[in-house]
């Protein structure tokens, strides 16, 4: 049986465990100790699209962990250094891979180790209803690739391991465009929704008066993209239409951006939209609005201490 | 016409005058109310105790010479609408935020006066104003229908009654000057929670205003509009320590209790006029659209 260690367990990170925890033997890397306990002693609940309690082992001490094949690092984007940090010269044979938003994780976790490293991007989406219970949401994909001693072959052997455990996952050979379409997407989206308080809702795809909100977000989709061509990426998708696509849906998401300004918590700003705009810069691509957003965003989390 | 802090300003200083008769017209009925039984006090910047006469009914004013407006800009057209009668065959000046006012007032009385005032204050009970700032007004003809000797005896009246006015030919300088600064600070303060002082001490940040204000110099120039002075240097004299830097921008203080803000007045009119004349304004348009998803936010959560 294939030993998989997922580091974190936020909502990814448990929609992750609990799932290839029915095909997988799986090992929760956790930073409090009563969420590693909740997990040992009571499983991890799924409900929402699935309805299953997953029986997993779980540690708060990188040394404890096993021999394992794979580890997904699953924290967010402003934990992922000192957890890569933590990791050093564990997990000596495994492929890790990152699933951060927005750019970088790589170039941070291969400055830890000399681990193979997979790139990958989710769409999907949960809830957490405390330590040992996630409530699956959005049951769209993940996209995995190869980025340091990997081959797309492996990348595809761990999509095929995600899809049996019963998520959607697919393999690419080259992650970069679908990297920079959800960066893109990511970077408008949630600071729209950071900035305004509003939840990714039909809001974001109104495009009938000038001061409407899908104006602006189309115009900061079109920045992005002016930065990805100049950057030689041909997108996998366009992020406007993933936008649109999202707000017809229905549900109505908190981005989490959102919700860490709502709850006075750094936020992933500098991977997603610092990463976007020092891109523009880097090439020489003009993108104002991009750093207007940025820049307020930035200015909103010193606010916290008003 | 709209007898909030500003409003109230102007109504209890020119009532002093023996010359001159003073009308209120204002929705909030307490406050009215309160003017007719014990007077419209003012306290702070000034102590007054004036004898205007207040209602909430527009068909019960009378004719009259002047009308000052001094509504919230989203309010203009139900007020104007309400009490046009009245001024038949007077003017109808505006001291409001924001571009626009004018435009809406002239769909209906004939002579409209465009003017910009910079005291300032807060209704602290029903009959009662706190007066914060004192600071000059300026007023102008908005067309030909307007003859500049009118709008003297205006300024001139106010001057008299303690509110220091200027007739000029061509007021829009100070108005443009106004909505510039206010269009390029307040919504920053809306969107990120800082103080002016804080907004203004951020390089970054700092640069993002300097770029809403380039947009509202250009579109102010491509209308031949000449500033009175520059926006940039009264946003830097207004975040020393000694002057705003602690100032909640009133946008701001808007938002955090979920009113309608003025923001279609300042940055939407900068956006507004720059299309009508050709200059483009991606900033001004962003930040308007980021405060309207605000406002939509309370609606929809």
């Amino acid at each position: 049986v294939t030993k998989v260690v997922v580091a974190g367990a936020g909502s990814i990170g448990s929609l992750l465990a609990a799932h290839l925890a029915q095909v997988a033997e799986v090992t929760v890397l956790t930073r409090r100790e009563e969420h590693a306990a909740a997990l040992r002693e009571q499983g991890l609940r799924v409900s929402g699209r699935g309805d299953f309690t997953a029986q997993l082992d779980a540690t708060t001490d990188p040394a404890a962990l096993p021999d394992a094949e794979l580890a997904i690092l699953a924290c967010k984007g402003t934990d992922l250094e000192p957890l890569a940090a933590r990791l050093e010269g564990t997990l000596r044979h495994a492929a890790v891979m990152t699933i951060q938003n927005g750019l970088g994780a790589e170039e941070i976790v291969a400055g830890h180790g000399e681990w193979p490293l997979l790139s990958s991007v989710t769409f999907m989406s949960g809830t957490r209803h405390g330590d040992a219970h996630i409530e699956y949401v959005l049951d769209t994909a993940t996209w995995i690739g190869p980025y340091r001693g990997t081959t797309e072959e492996d990348a595809r052997r761990v999509a095929e391991l995600v899809e049996a455990g019963g998520l959607k996952a697919e393999a690419f050979a080259d992650l970069r465009p679908a990297q920079w379409s959800k960066l893109i997407f990511n970077a408008t989206v949630n600071g729209v929704a950071a900035l305004t308080s509003l939840p990714h809702d039909f809001h974001f795809a109104e495009t009938e008066k000038p001061s409407d909100l899908g104006i602006l977000v189309r115009d900061l989709v079109d920045e992005g993209k002016a930065v990805a061509a100049a950057a030689g990426v041909e997108l996998h998708d366009d992020p406007w239409a993933m936008n649109v696509l999202a707000t017809e849906r229905g549900h109505r998401h908190f981005p989490s951006m959102l919700e860490d300004v709502d709850a006075r918590r750094p936020t992933e700003l500098e991977s997603i939209n610092g990463a976007l705009v020092r891109e523009a810069w880097r090439l020489g691509i003009d993108v104002p609005l991009q750093v207007a957003v940025y820049r307020l965003v930035k200015a909103r989390e010193a606010s916290y201490s008003e | 016409v709209g007898c909030g802090a500003v409003g109230s300003l102007f109504a209890a200083n020119l009532s002093l005058l023996a010359d001159v008769e003073v009308w209120a017209f204002d929705l909030n009925e307490l406050h009215v109310a309160a003017i007719n039984r014990g007077g419209l006090r003012l306290s702070g910047a000034g102590d007054v105790l004036g004898h205007p006469r207040a209602t909430s009914d527009g068909a019960a004013l009378p004719a009259c010479d002047f009308g000052i407006v001094a509504t919230k800009a989203m309010h203009t057209d139900p007020a104007i609408t309400a009490t046009a009668h009245a001024f038949a065959d007077g003017f109808v000046a505006t001291v409001q935020n924001g571009l626009g006012n004018e435009e809406t007032i002239v769909g209906h009385v004939e002579r409209v006066i465009r003017g910009t005032t910079f005291p300032a204050g807060k209704l602290l009970e029903p009959g009662h104003v706190q007066w914060d700032v004192q600071g000059d007004t300026t007023f102008g003809p908005y067309d030909e229908r307007v003859p500049l000797d009118e709008v003297e005896r205006l300024a001139d009246a106010c001057t008299r009654a303690g509110m220091p006015a200027n007739a000029v030919d061509d007021a829009r300088g100070p108005q443009w000057r106004k909505v510039i600064f206010n269009a390029s600070t307040n919504p920053i303060g809306a969107l990120t929670g800082l103080t002016h002082g804080r907004v203004c001490e951020r390089p970054d940040l700092r640069a993002l205003v300097t770029g809403l204000v380039d947009e509202g110099k250009a579109v102010a120039a491509a209308q031949g509009i000449e500033l009175d002075a520059d926006p940039e240097e009264l946003i830097d004299h207004a975040a020393k320590p000694e002057v705003a830097y602690d100032h909640k921008a009133s946008m701001l203080q808007d938002v955090e209790a979920r009113r309608q803000t003025e923001v279609d007045y300042l940055n939407g009119g900068i956006v507004r006029f720059g299309q009508e004349h050709g200059v483009p304004t991606p900033l001004n348009a962003a930040i308007q659209a980021l405060v309207k998803g605000v406002e939509a936010s309370w609606t929809q959560n």
